[in-house]
């Protein structure tokens, strides 16, 4: 199952909106509560990254029977230096990110937390994408 | 405890009550931060004075069905209208974060951590 979604630079008030979208899926697949959690935290974090961060992009979603596939490419700034934006606590926000309660540099740590793979390419000046499979039988 | 009794503790306002105040939780989180929020494997209370879309949102994300928003911040008609397609128990106090918590911990409602 093939499911897109569309992200708007600073559109913070449909922030969400992918992951709540393939949340409901996971639910009526029958997916493990845990599973679903720890795909759409992940999912819900980069969603919100695009959008505060670069200037739109793109969310593709894949479903298969036994794993999610995950790729969320924006077009934006890139990142200049992806090991120090995978540490904790280091963070780029801008302050109206941090008033939507996020900006603590939390985001790609705690996705890679709640994923089984993650892969972050970025070129600065042209985007940054995010790769991310959670199985569903782990 | 309750969820009627935090309601009658904080002397809290009900923007929605959900499936209902009857049943029993055991734990709270207070934060304004959501990507906090997002690190949390158990589904406590939240108690925060973050009041937008984007907590709602949180909330949905976490698997979090119970929001105490302090400090007489009144929650939206499009967060409520969210809340309440996820099933959500929305409540709102007067009283700051600190008291608040104190308030529930005097309680019985457990931490997290």
């Amino acid at each position: 199952m093939h499911q897109e979604y569309t992200v708007v630079e600073g559109d913070f008030v449909n922030a969400g909106k992918a992951s709540s979208s393939v949340k409901k899926t996971l639910k009526q697949l029958n997916v493990n509560p845990q599973v679903v959690k720890r795909v759409v935290v992940a999912l819900y974090e980069a969603e919100v990254n695009a959008i505060a961060h670069a200037y739109g992009g793109k969310v593709s979603v894949d479903i298969d029977s036994d794993k999610i596939r995950m790729v969320v490419a924006d077009k934006g700034p890139g990142i200049p230096d992806i090991a120090l934006a995978m540490q904790e606590g280091y963070s780029t926000a801008r302050p109206e990110v941090r008033d939507m309660g996020f900006g603590a540099g939390m985001g790609l740590p705690n996705m890679q937390k709640n994923v089984d793979k993650l892969n972050v390419t970025s070129e600065v000046g042209v985007g940054t994408t995010v790769e991310m499979e959670v199985n569903f039988n782990t | 405890m309750t969820l009627r009794d935090i309601v009658n503790s904080l002397d809290a306002t009900v923007y929605l009550e959900g499936p209902g105040l009857e049943r029993d939780v055991e734990t709270a989180f207070a934060s304004d931060l959501m990507s906090d929020v997002l690190t949390l494997k158990d589904t406590p209370v939240l108690v925060t004075g973050l009041c937008n879309i984007q907590t709602i949102r949180t909330c949905d994300m976490a698997s979090l069905d119970v929001v105490v928003f302090v400090r007489n911040k009144k929650p939206t008609d499009d967060m409520l209208e969210l809340a309440e397609e996820n099933g959500m128990v929305v409540l709102g106090c007067q009283y700051s974060m600190f008291k608040t918590c104190g308030l529930l911990y005097q309680m019985g409602l457990k931490p997290l951590y």
